[in-house]
């Protein structure tokens, strides 16, 4: 008396925005007719905090007072107790993406130390001897566009032993002389990071050339708060020794899910950098940060 | 029964002749013609004009009577209605297609962009991997999942850092992905590789996406391995085939996601893509943009560029551009080359009219041209030990490929463009090696010079000028220069051809010029370059590694020179022949110049140049003829030396060509089809001769026939086939009769009846063996034609040729159970009866037959009774044996019946005994009911016509006597 339990968004890319609808259906499939306790589904938006282990220690009494945030919630009973025909059974089903008070939903984010996640929640109840069954689904959620105009605006940057801040023997290091810019610092998260960057001259030849995008997650209150800072991709643009005056693109699109645009509420912040990486094949790694602002439009 | 008195008929042959004829009789208007629906109507208005002729080969115009045919077959005909239906079937076929099916002209139009003239990348496949080799042990470097930790997996939040990374490593471990190959030879290398190929379509096949995509990453990254450089060229290929096979695997998936309800049109529009096929391809491209390493993502990512079909309008344009920017953060020269190579392979097959990503392509890489001489190659080359010139080859097949791209189709202001860039890079040679083969010939035969100055100046290194010199040849050999300027290129480029050391090396330039020579030079130039090859071939026996080169110089002067008296006086050309010492090869070349030579020599020719070179050239093939040759071989050189025979004629000059006959003889001694060929021509000369002199020979033309007849008598029996041999013997009997050389005619019919006894009673014909009775049965009937001309030997019997033929017969061994022998002397009687006609039915002219010398002698008339009584006795003899079982009855039935026929139409029924044997055989024949009936009622109505003629009253007693068999 198998009986499964499917829960499918109207949209196949699962995105939904502030004020619109949350609609599908709920698929239910069974070779023989079923009887039920009745079936609910619910919806819930919630952020996740979480410290990290090295901000543990100091901020143990802390620790516990973080709680999850709750965004949206909402339930409804889809059907009452009774039976299901045999066969495949399909039940619509909407939800308005309305937020109560003054709260704002924030997009879907996956981080290390904060999570906003959405997620479509369907429980079918049944009698005693058969177990219940609970069907989840997360679908996406992104925040409205913003109203204020990004002005793109290049920044222009040039690496060479000078410039450099923390090193240690600034004598032993090689020659060397990169330009480059990046097209904007404020991005739009739907559109690619570019640039270009040209080794003008290099005694070493280069080993590689990266680009890291980082997010940096600060989880706090009034007691204090922690930030940590943490790699989401690696993405090589240069291997072997490039030729020198030759621009090279700088290109990254953003990943979905794992980024977001910049968020600063009084809990939590999320923020991004990107982190040019020149590796020289003596093994010399030469880093330039940029934070970034990511906006949806 | 007693001998039966013979006695033939008188025959008046003109008489017979004028009655035979078809009276001419005129049609007058408006009878009934059957060639009347021709006439034209409108003679009508001038019948007067028109009224003699019979018919009119004008067009029958509208007016005319219907056409019997085609009136029956007017709508109805079945046929054509069903072939109407089938017809109208099609064309709505064709016009579903072509509504339901917009693709193909989309798909079309595409085809004009990359038409067929495109050489493919799968021509090319093959070759690169023939070429670049190595015998150093590679290695293979999979490490699936490594990306894993460092990619885009910040994944659940719950699990510390530390114990994600230890479930990694156990994911890793159970795949047993991490592994290094050592140690493998170029073969092993291609098996693994073609493992990689079929554990992606597996992995594909059971829904692992992941694991696909892993094993492309992992297979791509490979690319930026450059140890063992040698063997790089081969590996891009081997790679890049599982590269293909991925991004044709990602098309196809989401294709079909999209062709739920009907299948997807091949220029579908983004309207026709549903979200779900939307959603999985950006999600493709989301993965693959996160591919840490370089070479990977650009290489998956150009594999599955047709997607962007999917997704936006403009999305391949872009993403074209981008990543040839890209390719320039590929550090190593030559991993970049073969990346953008690889682009602007997937670009022409997706966009081929997208040309701006493949120039940018190219100019990228011209800035790069600097790296090689670099201090990274450089140490790499050292530590590989391989050589710059070797080193800059291996660029070739990606800088040849990306140069086709571009030059497809391409403008002529590009070329321009592309020299000036060539030599402000100082004139790289390979570079301008590539650049004149990718271009359209006729744009680079226009600067055919500046091509020149620029090779000149160009630097020797690594790249040696003669290919530079073969690949302007080539495209010289099909397009012309300016013509002031050809004999100054001809003469640069030989300069430089001659300097070249190495045979092989020379004559694969010196081969490729050739053709450009005879384009457009003399045979004085041709001449010229014939001598230098020959100078450079001959040291150390050089031509014999050299023949399929040398082949094509020769079909090479044979396409473009046609003039065997100008091919011919070429001093060096037969020398250049000499060079082919190898039996086959020589035989090769000498068949290839005899077909042209039967092509192109339309007039016969006395040319002792040509005669003498071409009789040394089929000597050369004949020569080549032994024990081992097969049957076709020996077939196919007769035709081309019986081809030349036929064009050599001396005019007027027969002697001379009775002594070419002879000279030729000699030489082709062993081919029967060339010795049968010159009786032949020799029979004709005789003729000619005869028509020459019109039948009155003076005494130095008989001599010249006799002469001719002997040829033939002493030719004739070195043939071995009996049959060939035989009716050498009649033909040329036949040619001496009417050249009045009777004692030498008397020879070959002497000749042929001693030659009969030999006839084996079963010959191979097209290799079955058959029964030659047949076969013998005709040349015996020609034969006895011939033979009521032959006039009798003074110093002979009467009829003696007639004679030792029928006794030659009787001794002849026939199969049994057969009627050949009587059946020949049922066909004899007619002959006999011809000879005791008072004229003869024919003769030859300027010659007495045996009319003439007997004067109708009642001595030689019984004679030849007597003869025809034996043979009647014979006959009748063998008659009444037949009668054992149903099949002898039968063949009872026709003899009978045939010699009925004979005696009707030769033998003088009037005598009583005749008749009566007519009217026994008659009967006989009918006896058992085999005859055909219709036969005899036509017979019978012929013999009833014949009695109406005068002095054939007698026949109509017989009629009345011969009964017709009641039907059973």
């Amino acid at each position: 008396m198998s009986i499964t339990l499917d829960i499918r968004l109207k949209r196949a890319n699962k995105v939904y925005r502030e004020g619109e609808t949350v609609s599908g259906v709920i698929v239910l499939s069974c070779k023989e007719a079923t009887q039920h306790h009745g079936i609910s589904l619910s919806m819930e938006g919630i952020v996740n905090l979480q410290l990290s282990s090295k901000s543990v220690g100091v901020f143990e009494a802390f620790y516990n007072s973080v709680k999850p945030i709750p965004l949206i919630s909402s339930s409804i009973e889809v059907a009452k107790a009774g039976k299901i025909p045999g066969g495949k059974t399909e039940m619509p089903f909407e939800f308005p993406l309305h937020t109560k008070g003054n709260k704002v939903l924030y997009e879907t984010y996956h981080g290390v130390f904060v999570n906003i996640q959405y997620t479509l929640r369907c429980d079918l109840k049944r009698s005693l001897l058969a177990k219940d069954l609970s069907r989840s689904c997360e679908f996406i959620v992104h925040s409205l566009p913003q109203k204020a105009k990004i002005v793109p605006a290049p920044v222009n940057f040039t690496v060479s032993p000078d410039t450099l801040q923390n090193t240690r023997e600034r004598s032993s290091l090689p020659k060397f002389l990169i330009r480059g810019h990046l097209d904007a610092t404020n991005c739009m998260i739907s559109q690619p990071l570019t640039g270009e960057v040209v080794v003008e001259k290099s005694d070493v030849p280069i080993k590689s050339m990266e680009l890291q995008l980082v997010r940096v997650e600060t989880c706090g209150c009034a007691e204090g708060y922690a930030r940590d800072a943490t790699e989401i991709q690696n993405i090589q643009i240069a291997e072997g020794d490039v030729c020198h005056g030759l621009s090279i693109p700088i290109y990254m699109i953003f990943p979905r899910l794992f980024t977001c645009p910049t968020l600063e509420t009084t809990n939590f912040k999320v923020e991004f950098e990107i982190n040019i990486v020149v590796v020289l094949q003596d093994d010399h790694l030469i880093t330039e940060n940029f934070p970034l602002k990511l906006c949806r439009t | 029964m007693a001998a039966v008195q013979w006695h033939s008929c008188e025959r008046n042959y003109d008489a017979e002749l004028q009655r035979c004829r078809p009276v001419a009789m005129p049609v007058e208007f408006g009878e009934y013609h059957p060639l009347k629906p021709l006439m034209v109507t409108e003679t009508k208005t001038r019948r007067g004009t028109r009224k003699g002729s019979t018919s009119s080969s004008s067009s029958s115009s509208s007016s005319a009577p219907p056409d019997p045919l085609s009136s029956m077959l007017d709508g109805t005909d079945p046929l054509s209605m069903f072939a109407s239906a089938s017809a109208t079937e099609t064309s709505a076929m064709s016009h579903i297609s072509s509504t339901g099916d917009l693709g193909r002209k989309k798909r079309e139009k595409q085809e004009e962009v990359v038409g067929s003239d495109f050489e493919l990348w799968s021509s090319k496949r093959g070759e690169i991997l023939a070429r670049f080799t190595t015998t150093e042990k590679l290695s293979i470097n999979l490490f699936m999942g490594s990306d894993k930790g460092k990619g885009p997996n910040p994944g659940s939040s719950a699990v510390s850092e530390k114990v994600r990374t230890r479930l990694e490593e156990l994911d890793d471990l159970e795949e047993g992905s991490q592994r290094e190959l050592l140690n493998l030879s170029q073969q092993d290398y291609a098996n693994r590789i073609e493992e990689l190929n079929q554990s992606l379509k597996e992995a594909w096949a059971s829904d692992q996406k992941v694991k696909a995509l892993k094993i492309v990453i992992q297979c791509s990254k490979l690319l930026s391995d450059t140890s063992v450089i040698q063997f790089y060229p081969s590996k891009f290929v081997l790679i890049t085939d599982i590269l293909d096979t991925f991004g044709r695997l990602v098309y196809d998936r989401i294709w079909t996601m999209c062709s739920d309800p009907r299948p997807l049109p091949e220029s579908f529009t983004l309207e026709d893509v549903n979200d779900t096929a939307k959603e999985t391809c950006l999600n493709w491209f989301f993965k693959i943009a996160s591919i840490r390493e370089l070479l990977p993502r650009l290489y998956v990512e150009a594999a599955i560029l047709k997607c962007n079909r999917f997704l936006n309008r403009s999305g391949i344009q872009e993403t074209l551009l981008r990543l040839t920017a890209m390719i320039r953060g590929v550090g190593d020269p030559l991993v970049a080359a073969y990346a953008r190579a690889y682009l602007c392979r997937v670009g022409m097959e997706v966009a081929p009219h997208l040309k701006e990503c493949l120039n940018e392509n190219f100019f990228d890489l011209l800035t790069t041209f600097r790296q090689i001489s670099g201090e990274n190659v450089q140490k790499q080359l050292v530590v590989q030990r391989v050589e710059v010139p070797e080193y800059v080859t291996l660029y070739s097949p990606a800088i040849n490929w990306i140069l086709q791209c571009i030059a497809y189709r391409a403008a002529e202001s590009l070329l321009t463009e592309m020299m000036e860039r060539c030599k402000t890079l100082a004139n790289n040679a390979m570079l301008l090696n590539s650049i004149m083969r990718a271009f359209r010939p006729e744009f680079v035969a226009a600067r055919a010079t500046d091509f020149i100055s620029m090779i000149k100046d160009c630097d020797e290194s690594g790249f040696p000028k003669h290919l530079l010199f073969g690949s302007l040849g080539r495209s010289l050999a099909c397009a012309d220069p300016p013509e002031a300027e050809r004999l100054t290129i001809l003469n640069e480029a030989w300069k430089v051809t001659t300097k070249v050391r190495s045979s092989q090396d020379y004559i694969n330039c010196a081969e490729i010029w050739v053709e450009f020579t005879c384009r457009h030079f003399t045979k004085r130039e041709v001449n010229t370059v014939l001598s230098d090859i020959i100078k450079h071939m001959t040291p150390d026996r050089a031509f014999e590694e050299a023949y399929p080169q040398l082949q094509s110089v020769i079909r090479k002067i044979l396409t473009h020179f046609h003039d065997f008296s100008v091919l011919f006086s070429m001093e060096r050309f037969l020398p250049f022949l000499d060079m082919f010492q190898k039996d086959s090869v020589r035989v090769e070349v000498c068949k290839s110049i005899m077909e042209v030579f039967i092509k192109h020599q339309v007039e016969v020719t006395r040319d002792p140049v040509i005669l003498n070179a071409m009789l040394h050239i089929c000597k050369t093939m004949h020569d080549s003829v032994n024990a081992l040759t097969l049957e076709d071989e020996k077939r196919s050189l007769s035709r081309l030396i019986i081809g030349f025979i036929r064009m050599v004629s001396f005019g007027r000059d027969f002697e001379q060509q009775l002594s070419f006959c002879v000279e030729a003889r000699a030489i082709f001694c062993n081919l029967e089809p060339v010795l049968v060929q010159l009786i032949h021509t020799v029979n004709q000369l005789a003729m000619e001769t005869r028509r020459v002199m019109r039948g009155n020979h003076s005494r130095k033309t008989a001599a010249f026939v006799r002469a001719c007849a002997a040829y033939s008598f002493i030719t004739i029996p070195s043939l071995s086939s009996i049959f060939s041999r035989l009716n050498l013997y009649l033909l040329s009997g036949q040619a001496a009769l009417a050249n009045q050389c009777l004692s030498q005619a008397d020879a070959f019919l002497k000749a042929a009846v001693g030659v009969l006894p030999e006839v084996p009673r079963s010959i191979s014909v097209e290799g079955k063996l058959r029964s030659s009775e047949s076969f013998l049965l005709d040349f015996i009937n020609n034969f006895l034609a011939t033979l009521l001309v032959v006039p009798d030997h003074p110093e002979h019997g009467v009829l003696y040729l007639v004679r030792s033929l029928l006794n030659m017969v009787q001794d002849y061994t026939w199969e049994d159970n057969s009627d050949a022998k009587v059946r020949i002397y049922i066909s004899a009687l007619p002959l006999l009866a011809a000879m005791s006609q008072e004229t003869y039915l024919y003769s030859i002219p300027n010659m007495d037959s045996n009319e003439t010398l007997y004067g109708g002698d009642p001595k030689f008339l019984s004679e030849i009774n007597k003869l025809c009584e034996t043979l009647i006795g014979q006959i009748l003899d063998h008659l009444k044996a037949l009668t054992r079982d149903e099949d002898c009855v039968r063949r009872q039935s026709v003899l009978a019946f045939s010699l009925f026929g004979v005696l009707l139409a030769h033998g003088d029924l009037r005598n009583n005994k005749l008749s009566q044997l007519a009217i026994n055989l008659w009967n006989l024949s009918h006896k058992h009911g085999h005859c055909e009936t219709r036969v005899s009622v036509r017979t019978l109505e012929h013999i009833r016509h014949q009695a109406q003629q005068p002095n054939m009253a007698h026949l109509s007693d017989t009629v009345q006597r011969l009964a017709l068999q009641s039907r059973t």
